[in-house]
């Protein structure tokens, strides 16, 4: 399988070369920045490209944004972008195509190579995997009148690993119980949260996520409070 | 402070001339010429009491003097405000300890005498008569000229007799007709008062701004010793910042570390005779890193988001609104271009504290954040639908926000009556870069 990285820290892409190799990866490329990383994907074509946010020259997300560029001339070039850090919008940026074949994981999951590497061929596979960081922030916000709260401990841990973008074969050996029993927790998760039944990995992943991501209650606007009274505190500098 | 300002500004705007606003005009005009001759008796007063102070009892009067005059100084500044919607600051230098007995007296009389503001106080009372009598007179003297038509038609022949003039105006008065023909000619002044007679009393204000507010002096005193202060808290926050991300290295990521390390001696040790056990020891040293990793990760959001410094604050407030567990409705309207880092920073942990006390405390349900730049002044906001009552000095939130914020000649604004809404509003002036 060949692989295009991009990583400007040394340790880690040195790290990261000889972790893939030793799986049987082929490194095709090893670059540092955005712009060598669009040449490198766009000449190479591989099966999946690993790649980090920061890059240079701007150190933001550079990363995220060249891997976005190209997918939009290659659709559905697999993708797994690497963070220190995970965020709710890189998510959703990230989703937003709906193709699959894409990942986000924190960098550090990285020091379990076999999850690593079955990760970066689920993604390669045109599969889709969210770091379980992400689900866990959206799962947090959810309050206690969300359908969520009707959902067994167990039911949850299929969920989030649902949304992590595992199959049900995946979801049986990590819980350590039979295939049958997963497609019984998300039968009834699908029932309690209302979504459409399906199959294809890619396919639940999106509903799971845009179940959890979707604005609560927006079909049910709030109205705006008008503001009233003096200020209780008024404090601060003086304008120039 | 500068709210203040803009409210003056803003209460400022000329109101259309009402029916009897030029009676109030005048009115106000006497009272006021009252006040400047109050005042000349209590510039009097200091005089004659710094002329004591050789043989001592200038140094008990003095202070009262002073006292008495600021207080009178403090009446025309509240007038100005109330009345012509001119907002005077008071330019007086805040006052250290002085000490007690006479020794301290001394260093009091001395202070105050020093206070450049006292002498311009002092210049106020002796100028008011004149210039302000001028103007406060005039609205009085506008209404009483067709009073003064009219007696005129009773008292004119005995004025003539008494040797008095005979001319009323520019008409000559050799008979009741004449007199009743110059009769309206007073008449004119009654429009002329009801629309500039409020304009006489704001000029009177204006001039008294001109002494009695603080002079390009006093307003560089203040800025430096609001620049001192917000210096002061800034330095101190940030030690206490460091104080604290040490302590979090200390006591989490880098004791983990060496418990990683020691982990790993173990197994190593291990390795040739209980392989199982080195394996297990592993696993423990790989998840003891990555909770070490994991506490790094919130002490770097807790200094300066990454999210903020890749994508800058409208991302990072949509971000935070993401993970709320309360609706949150985001609306920034920012050109490209970025405030300042640190402003920025400053303005997000300030949305962050509003957000999370709406969660913890105000029983919201939803938060509207709106943040803009106009005119200078990037402004966010945030509503919540909350129980309101909030309290500013409970909690050291808010108050660290405003601190942090008035680094950058930012204020904070806390509006939260019982029953909510909870509104607070932040602005700190800056450009986009």
């Amino acid at each position: 399988m060949r692989v295009v990285l991009a990583e400007d820290l040394f340790l880690l892409r040195d790290g990261l070369v000889r972790m893939l190799e030793a799986f049987g990866f082929t490194i095709v490329a090893a670059v540092e920045d955005g712009a060598e990383l669009e040449r490198a994907l766009l000449e190479h074509r591989p099966d999946v490209a690993i790649v980090d946010v920061r890059l240079p020259p701007t150190f933001t997300d550079e990363g995220i944004r060249a891997a976005l560029r190209v997918r939009e001339r290659v659709p559905r070039l697999p993708i797994l972008v690497l963070s220190q850090y995970v965020e709710q919008i890189y998510a959703s940026e990230l989703l937003a195509d709906g193709s699959g074949a894409i990942g986000y994981l924190l960098k550090e999951r990285v020091t379990d190579s076999a999850q690593f590497v079955e990760a970066v061929r689920r993604i390669a596979e045109g599969g889709t995997v969210m770091d379980p960081e992400v689900i866990a922030k959206l799962l947090r916000r959810h309050r206690t009148d969300d359908p969520i709260a009707e959902l067994t401990p167990r039911e949850r841990e299929v969920l989030s690993l649902m949304a992590e973008g595992r199959s049900n074969s995946a979801i049986s050996k990590h819980l350590v119980i039979t295939e049958r029993a997963v497609a019984k927790h998300t039968a009834n998760i699908f029932m309690k949260l209302d979504l459409p039944v399906s199959d294809d990995d890619n396919r639940r992943v999106r509903a799971v996520l845009a179940y959890l991501d979707r604005d609560r209650g927006a079909d049910t606007p709030l109205p705006r409070p008008v503001a009233r009274g003096e200020p209780a505190r008024r404090t601060g500098g003086r304008r120039p | 402070m500068t709210g203040e300002n803009r409210t003056g500004a803003r209460t400022a705007r000329r109101t259309a001339p009402a029916p009897g606003s030029g009676l109030r005009a005048a009115g106000r005009g006497l009272l006021l010429f009252s006040s400047f001759l109050l005042g000349v008796v209590l510039l009097v007063f200091l005089l004659c009491s710094i002329a004591l102070i050789p043989v001592g009892i200038g140094l008990f009067t003095t202070p009262w003097a002073i006292a008495a005059i600021r207080s009178h100084t403090g009446l025309r500044r509240d007038l100005a405000e109330r009345w012509s919607g001119l907002r005077i600051p008071a330019p007086y230098q805040a006052e250290p300890g002085f000490g007690s007995g006479a020794a301290g007296r001394i260093r009091q009389v001395a202070w105050t005498l020093g206070d450049r503001a006292t002498w311009r106080d002092a210049l106020w009372l002796l100028t008011a008569p004149v210039v302000g009598g001028v103007v406060t007179l005039l609205p009085a003297a506008l209404l009483l000229a067709p009073v003064w038509g009219v007696v005129y038609q009773f008292v004119w022949p005995s004025l003539a007799m008494a040797g008095g003039g005979t001319w009323f105006l520019f008409v000559p008065v050799g008979n009741q007709v004449h007199a009743l023909v110059a009769l309206p000619l007073t008449l004119w002044t009654i429009p002329v008062l009801a629309r500039y007679g409020s304009a006489l009393v704001d000029a009177d204000a204006r001039f008294a701004a001109l002494l009695l507010g603080p002079d390009q002096r006093a307003r560089l005193g203040h800025r430096v010793d609001l620049l001192q202060r917000t210096r002061e808290d800034a330095v101190d926050t940030s030690a206490a910042e460091l104080r604290r991300i040490e302590r979090d290295l200390h006591d989490g990521a880098q004791a983990r570390f060496v418990a990683v390390g020691m982990t790993l001696d173990t197994a190593e040790q291990l390795l040739d005779h209980d392989v199982q056990a080195a394996r297990a020891m592993l696993k423990e040293a790989r998840a003891a890193s990555g909770k070490a990793l994991s506490e790094l990760r919130d002490l770097v959001r807790g200094i300066h988001p990454p999210i903020l410094a890749d994508r800058g604050l409208g991302d990072a407030v949509r971000t935070i609104a993401l993970e709320s567990p309360l609706r949150v409705e985001v609306d920034v309207d920012l050109p490209d271009a970025r405030p300042p880092a640190p402003v920025e920073a400053a303005v997000y942990f300030g949305i962050c504290e509003a957000l999370a006390n709406a969660a913890k405390h105000s029983e919201a349900r939803g938060v509207w954040i709106d943040v803009g730049h106009a005119d200078g002044v990037l402004r966010a906001v945030v509503t919540d639908d909350g129980r309101g009552g909030a309290d500013p000095g409970r909690g050291g939130g808010i108050e660290g926000i405003t601190r942090r914020l008035a680094t950058f000649d930012g204020i904070l604004a806390l509006i939260s009556p019982e029953g909510g809404p909870t509104v607070v509003t932040m602005e700190v002036p800056c450009a986009l870069s």
